[in-house]
């Protein structure tokens, strides 16, 4: 009995207050977004309180952007904030809970039989009170087939289902994130041959040959399906790590870096197509601060002949300095990167930058090396297009010399034997590379040969400082040679970085 | 206006699907997040700051906003070197010079002070948009176009309009609102804005549409265009954004490829048609090239498979 009243107690307290309880989950919401990186302030905190106040909260969409709208000030946030909602509110939504029904698969629902054969299997799934388990391999592929076809959310939804279930192998407590199950999943359905599939299809169903365009298009929408399924797919993962480990942990593991503090050696494909993404506003950005710097501030050297020109109005006293029309000169850049494995990606995004906003130097040089060298400044030259350039670069670039290892010490001496009298008071040398030179000569005479003639001379190492000197690294080597040596391991850093150098 | 005694006024819309209708039938097609947002904004009395890639509709939406409220649109365009006397309000020095010298050329009995404080009244006080937006009387929708163009000092003028909505003005004191007017920020991410002007803003994202939107958005906005057509129209467009490009064709590019199509007469865009007509769209000749490659690579893929 006591028991009883106690429980209806704390229900009418639970309630009463329900409005608090979403403040208390808001607020927890609130820690795991700063914790992932997110800048949210106490104002925007406060705005988005009084914002979900006006929102029905079972629209669990409008609930999601009245919070972007208040807390995500970037868009380039916005991967981030969506992977801590989408793992924060997983399990509290209706269609959202891990319960019999959202395991079960109504097959029911699903026509998935044309006249190959699909009757049998959906009578069985009637027989077994619309459980999805019985599906054969090939029954599943066909529903997947069946919903990219046509396009159906809700049978998508259900396949995915099916697919995490049977394929990523998922075992309670098992430390492992999601990317594993996912290509585990995705390895077994096989979506290239499914894609080839559908394409055939639509060949068949045209009743002309499809001219090129066509074929594009319909290549295109497929693989917008497919990458639908793919998010589908995810979800539910995600949903079911929730599920087994509860959402603070899970939210930590799932947690995803802001485009800008991606390292750039472990960056997976997709947080590089992000840092693609990235990179243009970025440049953009750059260009326009560091054009506004050298317009405005800082006054030119005193200008004696003006000054005493204008005291005569004085009475010969210099009462108003005259100051020189400032002139900054702009730096001219070599840019020599390692493009090895390792750090080929740094390097990419490194040349990209630094030519992307070559405008602001009087001239940009970049030289590529594994262990021999190749001035690859051709490629960019006459084409507006980077990316193209720095495709190039990587393909047609000739940097092997012996067996493609990097060889800091062979690419400088080549380097300084080719283009050492190009360095001149003017230059600024950028080294990019990790200095992993495979225990060979590390040759740093050359680096203090260029620091002698070039006005600056700057390392970038794209590993975390601590690892530095350590294994085959020798950056300490060429450091006591370098005006600085810097560590750029994500575009915050570069950023930061390119600033400094203008 | 008010009932309770706060400044917000009445409320403008019901629901977010109520303002999802009506921007429709102001031909503006918005989407979950659009609608959401001006709704919450005018819950909440916050400007909203819209930001996204040039001809994706951010200035419209202002405008199309306005125009379903029934209220006068006040814009202020930025641009580098914008100051308080083209944003707030200005003193008209000539006619204050000439209050001066009518008063000096009759009687001399006018006392200094009162002259002072006569000058610097509300008659001599001209209006520019951000002070006008706050002191209309009439519903107003005030657009800030372009907030990325002025330069981080001059921010500050917009602050204390923004979170406040009140202007200072040295000589007068402080002039509040009447009415909160819907404020909009538009903004090309040139550069990074302050923290302090994001912070008091809500953030609206507006991204290229997806395809049944963009469909919808042709289909609406021009006249006499198949539906067929509509379809092929945005299937390409999206083809063609996924590219890498230096300027992805934006939606007013769209409309105007769109509007080509069916000038020409045409009802089936083929490779052809798309190649000689591609410049409404692409304007780097960089980006026609690779799109026209990327095209034709499809059909030697074909060929092979």
């Amino acid at each position: 009995m006591a028991d009883d009243s106690g429980s209806i107690r704390t229900a009418e307290a639970a309630a009463s207050s329900a409005g608090d309880a979403i403040l208390a989950l808001l607020g927890g919401f609130i820690v795991e977004l700063r914790e992932a990186g997110l800048p949210v302030s106490l104002t925007e905190n406060l705005d988005a309180m009084e914002a979900v106040r006006h929102i029905p909260l079972e629209d669990r969409e409008a609930f999601k952007y009245a919070l972007a709208a208040t807390l995500v000030k970037n868009h380039a946030h916005w991967r981030a904030f969506e992977t801590v909602f989408e793992v924060y509110f997983s399990l509290r939504g209706k269609e959202y809970a891990v319960d019999s029904d959202g395991d079960t698969l109504d097959l029911d629902d699903f026509d998935l039989g044309d006249a190959d054969g699909q009757g049998e299997g959906q009578g069985e799934g009637q027989g077994q009170g619309g459980s999805g388990d019985n599906l054969s391999q090939e029954e599943l592929a066909e529903m997947l087939y069946q919903s990219l076809m046509r396009a159906d959310q809700p049978m998508m939804r259900a396949a995915a289902r099916q697919a995490v279930k049977r394929f990523a192998g998922m075992e309670p407590g098992r430390p492992v994130g999601g990317t594993y199950y996912l290509y585990r999943t995705l390895r077994n359905l096989d979506l290239d041959d499914v894609l080839e599939r559908l394409m055939e299809a639509a060949r068949q169903q045209s009743p002309e040959t499809l001219t090129p365009l066509e074929e594009r298009l319909e290549h295109d929408e497929y693989e917008s399906r497919i990458e639908e399924l793919k998010q589908e797919i995810e979800t539910e993962i995600r949903r079911r790590l929730v599920a087994d480990r509860g959402v603070e942990a899970m939210a930590k593991t799932l947690r995803k870096p802001l485009p800008e503090d991606i390292d750039f050696m472990h960056a997976s494909r997709e947080e590089m197509i992000s840092l693609r993404k990235a990179l243009q506003p970025l440049t953009r950005r750059l260009a326009v601060r560091l054009a506004r710097k050298r317009r405005h501030g800082r006054k030119g050297a005193l200008d004696f002949r003006a000054t005493v020109r204008s005291s005569l109005s004085y009475g010969g006293v210099p009462a108003e300095p005259k100051f020189k029309y400032p002139r900054p000169s702009k730096p001219e850049i070599f840019v020599i990167a390692d493009i090895s494995g390792s750090v080929a990606a740094f390097a990419r995004f490194t040349l990209h930058l630094v030519h992307a906003i070559g405008g602001q130097f009087s001239k940009v040089r970049s030289f590529v090396f594994i262990d021999g060298l190749d001035e690859v400044t051709r490629f960019f030259e006459g084409s507006d297009d980077i990316t193209e350039a720095i495709h190039r670069v990587n393909t047609e670039a000739d940097v092997v010399w012996v067996d493609g290892h990097s060889d800091y010490g062979h690419a400088l001496e080549v380097f300084w034997q080719n283009y050492g009298q190009d360095v001149g008071s003017k230059t600024t040398v950028l080294v990019l590379g990790d200095a992993r030179n495979n225990y060979h000569a590390s040759q740093s005479w050359v680096v203090k040969e260029i620091e002698q003639r070039a006005r600056h001379v700057y390392w970038l190492n794209p590993e975390p400082h601590a690892y530095w000197d350590t294994g085959d690294s020798i950056v300490g080597e060429y450091g006591v040679h370098c005006d600085g040596i810097f560590e750029v391991r994500n575009l915050r850093q570069l950023e930061r970085f390119v600033d400094h150098l203008v | 206006m008010s009932n309770d005694g706060s400044l917000l006024g009445e409320e403008r819309f019901e629901s977010v699907d109520q303002v999802r209708k009506q921007l429709s039938e102001v031909n503006y097609l918005s989407d979950e997040g659009i609608a959401g947002i001006v709704f919450l904004a005018d819950r909440l009395g916050k400007p909203i700051m819209v930001e996204g890639p040039a001809g994706t509709g951010k200035t419209q939406l202002a405008k199309s906003v306005s125009e379903l409220l029934g209220a006068r649109l006040i814009r202020l365009q930025c641009y580098e070197g914008l100051d308080e006397s083209k944003a707030l309000y200005e003193w008209n020095y000539k006619k204050q010079l000439l209050r001066i010298q009518a008063t000096k050329a009759g009687d001399d009995a006018v006392d200094w002070s009162d002259l002072e404080e006569d000058i610097f009244s509300n008659e001599f006080l001209l209006t520019r948009p951000l002070l006008e937006a706050i002191t209309a009387d009439d519903p107003v929708v005030l657009l800030i176009d372009e907030v990325d163009r002025i330069e981080v000092e001059t921010e500050a003028l917009l602050l204390e309009i923004l979170s406040d909505f009140q202007v200072s003005i040295p000589e007068l004191g402080t002039i509040e609102a009447k009415q909160i007017p819907l404020v909009f920020l538009t903004s090309n991410n040139t550069r990074e804005l302050s923290e302090a002007l994001k912070r008091r803003c809500l953030y609206l994202h507006v991204d290229y549409p997806d395809l049944d939107r963009e469909r919808e958005i042709v289909l609406m906005k021009v006249e006499g265009i198949s539906e067929s057509l509509a379809d092929q129209v945005a299937r390409i467009v999206r083809s063609i954004r996924q590219l890498e490009l230096k300027k992805s064709p934006s939606v007013s590019e769209t409309l105007d490829w769109a509007r080509t199509l069916v000038l020409l007469g045409v009802d089936n865009v083929d490779a052809e048609t798309a190649t000689s007509t591609v410049n409404i769209l692409l304007k780097y000749q960089t980006d026609i090239n690779k799109a026209m490659k990327e095209f034709k690579n499809e059909a030697t893929f074909r060929r092979d498979g």
